[in-house]
C-alpha cells in the first residue's frame, strides 16, 4: 500500500510531470487524479508564463498538495475496503456439523415458555414442596423463603417496588411461574443442579407459591394447572422505552460555559467507608447490586433449646415441644430465651403480656410504635391474629411473614412463647 | 484499608511530596546532587537476567503485582455467584489484558476441554446442528474490537457516591479483540427458512455451566454483529471468560454474553428467563420495570486522576485520561470539567473511536494544586450526550440498579490525592 501511495505523492510533490501509472482496480483509486492532472497542468502553465504570476503558482502548488492528501486519503480507504471484509455470508452452506438427535436436543432443549410449553408432565404439593425445600434450598433461602445473608430472598416484599430498596422476590416482581421454574430444574440447587426430579421441581415451586400467599396450603401444582396460577407482577413490566423517555432529551450540542451557577459536593463516598481494602474481607453495609435486603440473621437453634429448660408448671409439655418446632419458622429472624436479642425480628422473651413495640433497641414499624404508645398489650387473643395473618393485623409490619394456618400452631406457638416466662 | 487506599499516598508522601516541594524537580535526586542510579554500575547493568525459557508463559513483573482484579465482598452471597473488577485505574490503551479483566460467574468458572465442547443450534431451523470446536474454527472468521460491561457497572451508586476507586465504581468492563465465527453464520448452516419471517423470531441462548444464564436475544441482532467467539486478545478465552467458546453481543449488556456457550434455540418469542425477568431488568421509581433494556449507552470516566490514582508528581503538566464508549457505535467527542461541570473543554481522543469499543481520551494540561471536581461526559455517533446522575434520577429514581450511565466526579485535593463524590 506504502508503495502506491508513493506513486502518488512523489511527482506531485515534485511539481514534475505527473505519472501515475498504477491501474487500480477500483473505481474509487482513480478519485482526483482527473483533478489533480488539471491542477498540474496548470502548475506548468503559470510557471513558464511568467514569475509574476508566483504568488498564483504557490497558492495552486497548496491547492494541489491539498487535492492530492485527499486522494491519498481515498486510495487508503479503497485499498482497506478492498482487503478487510467481514466473513463471506454464505449462498448455501458447508457442510460442517453432525445432525443433532432427537434424544440429545431433548436433553437439552428444556426452557420453559411463560405459557409452560417445555414443562413435563408431574406435580408437587406445598406440603412435599415444604420438606423438600428445607432438604435443599433453605440452607440460602431460609426455611421461609425469607433469604439468609445475602442470599435471594424468594417471598415476600409486597407493595415494596415503588420503596426506597424494594424487595424483590418471587412473589413480589418474578412475572411468570415458568421462570420460576425452569430456573429451580435447570440451575438449582447452588452446587447441585439437575438433580432434582421433575415432581421435586413442581413441589418446590408450589412451596414458594404458598411462601408467597399465592395458594392455599392444600395445593399441588401439575402441568396441568400450572397456567392458571396467576403472579402478582406479571403487567408491572414495560418494554425499554430509553428511545422516547431518555434519548431526545440528551441530545443537541453540549453547554461548554456557564453550565451552573454554582457548584458543591454533595455526597462523598469516603464518608461511607465501604470500599474493600485488599487482603481483608471487609463486610460493611449499604445499597447493593444484589438487591440485597436487610441482614437476616439464623438464631442458632441450640440457644432456644436451652433456654427452653425451665419451663413453666402450667403448660401443656406436649404442646410447648410442638410449639418449638413450628418457631423453626420464626427463628430466622427472631430469638428467645436467656440471653436472646433482637435480630432482624425483636426477641421474645417475655413477650406474652407485654406491651407491643416495647422492646428497646429496636427499630418497629409505625404500627407497633403506635401500639406502644397506646399500650396495647400482647395477649393471647392480639397474639393469635397477628400469628393468623400479620399483615392484616398490623398493617405495614416489617415481619415478612405470610402467617400461621393452623390454629394448634398458633396454640403451640404461644405456649412455646410462654415457656420464657419468668 | 489499606494496601490499596494507603498504597497511593505513601507513595504520594515517598515519591510526591519532596517533588511538590521542591516544584517537580525532575530525574530524582538531581537537585541533591548527582544520581546514584545513573552515576554507579548497578547490578542489573553489570550481572544477568533471566533465561529465555523461565517463564513459558509470562506474568507481569512483580513491581506491577498491584494491577489485579479486585472483589466488593458485601456485595454477593458467595464468590462463586460474584463479580470483580478490572483495575482501569492502572492500564493504559484500550485492550484489557485477558488476565485483569472483570469475571462474573453465576456458578463458578468451570473447567470445560475444547474436547468436551458441543454447540447446539435447534429451535425453528431446517437442521438441527451439533458444531464440534474443530467445526467452529473451519467456518469463516472475522476479528473485532468490543467492550464488554455488565449492566450492574455503577450500579452501587444509584444511591450516592458510595465506592472509593474507579475499579469499583466503573471496572466491570473489559475491551478486547475478539476471533470467532458470525452467529448468522452458524444460523444458515442450520437453515433459517423454518422461522419464516424475521420479524418475530428470537434466539435463546445458554452456557453449559449450572447457572444456564439463558437469554433471549432479537434475530435482527443475532444475524448483526453477535459472534460466537473462542479467542480474545489473540489467545484463547480465559477460563473465567468462557473457554472455549463464548458469544460476543456487541454493545449489549455484559449478562448476555453467555459463555460457555452450548445452545442456540430459534423461537417464536422470548424464554422470559430468570435474568431477563428476576434480573437485569430496571425497576423505576413508580415500582414498573423496565424490561429488555440491552443497549448501554454512552458513558465515560476519567481513570486517571482518581481515587486509586492520585497525582503524586507535584506541580506542572499533568495528563488527565480516561475511557469512553458507546454500545450505539462510535464516541465522536469526551469534554472534561475540572469544576464540576460549570465549564467544559474538549479532550483529545487516543484514536477515532471504534464502533462499540473502548476510546481513550486525554486532556494534557496543567496542575497547579488547585481542587478539582473532575467530571468527564462521552457523546457517540448518534448524537447522545452522557447524562448527570440527577438526569438519570429525574427519569427513573434510584432503584434501577443496572445501566447507571451517569457522569462520575472526582473531587482532587490540593495534595492531589482524588475521592469519588457527589456533586449538585
Amino acid at each position: 500500500m506504502s508503495k502506491s501511495l508513493n506513486t502518488i505523492y512523489i511527482p506531485a510533490i515534485g511539481g514534475a510531470a505527473l505519472v501515475i501509472g498504477l491501474a487500480y482496480g477500483l473505481a474509487n483509486r482513480d478519485y482526483a487524479k482527473d483533478k489533480i492532472q488539471r491542477l498540474e497542468d496548470r502548475v506548468a502553465q503559470v510557471e513558464t508564463h511568467a514569475t509574476t504570476h508566483a504568488e498564483t503558482a504557490t497558492g495552486l502548488r497548496a491547492q494541489l498538495a491539498q487535492v492530492e492528501a485527499e486522494a491519498a486519503e481515498a486510495v487508503a480507504l479503497a485499498m482497506s475496503a478492498s482487503l478487510t471484509e467481514p466473513a463471506p455470508k454464505p449462498e448455501g452452506t458447508y457442510g460442517l456439523g453432525r445432525q443433532a438427535l432427537p434424544e440429545e436436543i431433548a436433553a437439552w432443549d428444556v426452557d420453559i415458555r411463560p405459557d409452560g410449553t417445555g414443562l413435563p408432565p408431574g406435580r408437587g404439593d406445598v406440603w412435599t414442596g415444604d420438606e423438600v425445600f428445607a432438604d435443599y434450598c433453605a440452607a440460602c433461602h431460609g426455611d421461609f423463603a425469607e433469604g439468609v445473608d445475602n442470599w435471594p430472598v424468594l417471598a415476600g416484599g409486597f407493595d415494596t417496588l415503588a420503596d426506597k430498596d424494594p424487595v424483590k422476590t418471587v412473589g413480589s416482581y418474578w412475572p411468570y411461574l415458568s421462570t420460576v421454574w425452569d430456573y429451580v430444574h435447570r440451575s438449582m440447587p447452588f452446587g447441585g443442579a439437575q438433580t432434582l426430579t421433575d415432581d421435586e421441581v413442581y413441589a418446590i415451586v408450589a412451596y414458594i407459591l404458598y411462601s408467597n400467599d399465592l395458594v392455599d396450603d392444600d395445593f399441588e401444582l401439575s402441568h396441568e394447572n400450572f397456567a392458571e396460577v396467576a403472579m402478582y407482577n406479571t403487567d408491572g413490566f414495560i418494554v425499554d422505552d430509553r428511545a422516547e423517555t431518555e434519548y431526545p432529551i440528551w441530545s443537541g450540542e453540549p453547554c461548554m460555559e456557564n453550565c451552573k451557577d454554582r457548584v458543591e459536593i454533595t455526597m462523598r463516598a469516603s464518608i461511607l467507608d465501604v470500599t474493600p481494602a485488599d487482603g481483608e474481607d471487609q463486610a460493611a453495609a449499604g445499597h447493593s447490586m444484589s438487591d440485597q435486603q436487610e441482614e437476616v440473621v439464623i438464631m442458632a437453634s441450640t440457644t432456644a433449646q436451652d433456654a427452653a429448660a425451665p419451663m413453666a408448671a402450667a403448660l401443656d409439655p406436649a404442646l410447648v415441644a410442638s410449639g418449638e418446632k413450628v418457631f423453626r419458622k420464626c427463628a430466622s429472624c427472631h430469638m428467645v430465651g436467656d440471653g436472646a436479642k433482637n435480630r432482624s425480628g425483636p426477641h421474645l422473651t417475655g413477650i406474652m403480656g407485654r406491651t407491643q413495640g416495647s422492646i428497646d433497641g429496636f427499630s418497629y414499624s409505625g404500627g407497633f410504635q403506635t401500639a406502644a404508645n397506646e399500650g396495647r398489650v400482647w395477649d393471647e387473643e392480639a397474639m393469635a391474629a397477628f400469628l393468623t395473618k400479620p399483615k392484616s393485623y398490623m398493617a405495614g409490619t416489617k415481619m415478612s411473614f405470610a402467617g400461621l394456618r393452623n390454629e394448634k400452631d398458633i396454640d403451640a406457638i404461644i405456649a412455646y412463647l410462654r415457656s420464657f416466662d419468668g | 484499608m489499606d494496601e490499596m487506599l494507603k498504597a497511593p499516598s505513601r507513595r504520594a508522601f515517598l515519591r510526591g511530596s519532596a517533588a511538590v516541594a521542591a516544584g517537580a524537580a525532575a530525574g530524582g535526586a538531581a537537585a541533591n546532587g548527582a544520581d546514584p542510579l545513573i552515576t554507579e554500575v548497578q547490578p542489573w547493568a553489570s550481572g544477568l537476567g533471566d533465561g529465555v525459557d523461565a517463564t513459558p508463559y509470562g506474568m507481569p513483573i512483580e513491581f506491577e503485582n498491584d494491577v489485579i482484579r479486585r472483589n466488593v465482598p458485601w456485595l454477593t452471597a458467595d464468590p462463586i455467584s460474584s463479580i470483580n473488577f478490572t483495575p482501569i485505574h492502572a492500564l493504559e490503551g484500550t485492550i484489557t489484558p485477558q488476565g485483569c479483566a472483570f469475571e462474573r460467574h453465576h456458578s463458578g468458572a468451570i473447567e470445560l476441554r475444547k474436547e468436551d465442547y458441543r454447540l447446539m443450534i435447534n429451535g425453528l431451523v431446517d437442521r438441527p446442528l451439533v458444531f464440534s470446536y474443530a467445526d467452529l474454527e473451519r467456518f469463516p472468521r472475522e476479528n473485532h474490537v468490543y467492550f464488554c460491561e455488565c449492566a450492574a457497572n455503577t450500579g452501587m451508586e444509584w444511591a450516592g457516591a458510595q465506592l472509593n476507586g474507579v475499579q469499583f465504581t466503573h471496572g466491570m468492563i473489559h475491551n478486547m479483540e475478539y476471533t470467532g465465527v458470525p452467529l448468522r453464520t452458524l444460523l444458515n448452516e442450520a437453515g433459517l427458512g423454518a422461522a419464516g419471517d424475521f420479524a418475530d423470531k428470537w434466539v435463546y441462548v445458554e452456557g453449559a455451566d449450572a447457572s444456564s444464564n439463558g437469554r433471549s436475544i432479537p434475530m435482527e441482532k443475532a444475524l448483526d454483529d453477535v459472534l460466537v467467539a473462542f479467542k480474545a486478545n489473540g489467545e484463547a478465552l480465559r477460563k473465567e471468560h468462557g473457554y472455549p467458546v463464548r458469544l460476543v453481543v456487541p454493545g449489549w449488556e455484559g449478562n448476555m454474553w453467555v459463555k460457555w456457550l452450548r445452545r442456540v434455540e430459534v423461537m417464536d418469542g422470548p424464554v422470559e428467563s430468570r435474568e431477563e425477568t428476576s434480573k437485569y431488568t430496571d425497576v423505576l421509581e413508580d415500582g414498573t420495570a423496565r424490561k429488555w433494556t440491552w443497549v448501554m449507552d454512552a458513558k465515560s470516566v476519567i481513570t486517571s486522576p482518581s481515587p486509586q490514582s492520585p497525582i503524586t508528581h507535584g506541580h506542572g503538566p499533568l495528563v488527565i485520561t480516561g475511557l469512553a464508549w458507546s454500545g450505539h457505535g462510535k464516541i465522536t467527542r469526551v469534554d472534561v470539567s475540572k469544576d464540576g461541570g460549570i465549564t467544559w473543554e474538549k479532550a483529545r481522543l487516543g484514536k477515532q473511536g471504534d464502533s462499540k469499543a473502548l476510546t481513550r481520551f486525554y486532556l494534557d494540561t496543567e496542575w497547579l494544586g488547585e481542587q478539582w471536581l473532575l467530571q468527564a461526559r462521552a457523546m457517540d455517533e448518534t448524537g447522545y450526550i452522557q447524562p448527570t446522575k440527577h438526569q438519570l434520577r429525574e427519569v427513573r429514581g434510584e432503584n434501577s440498579i443496572y445501566h447507571n450511565n451517569c457522569i462520575q466526579t472526582w473531587y482532587v485535593n490540593a495534595e492531589g490525592m482524588a475521592e469519588n463524590v457527589e456533586v449538585s
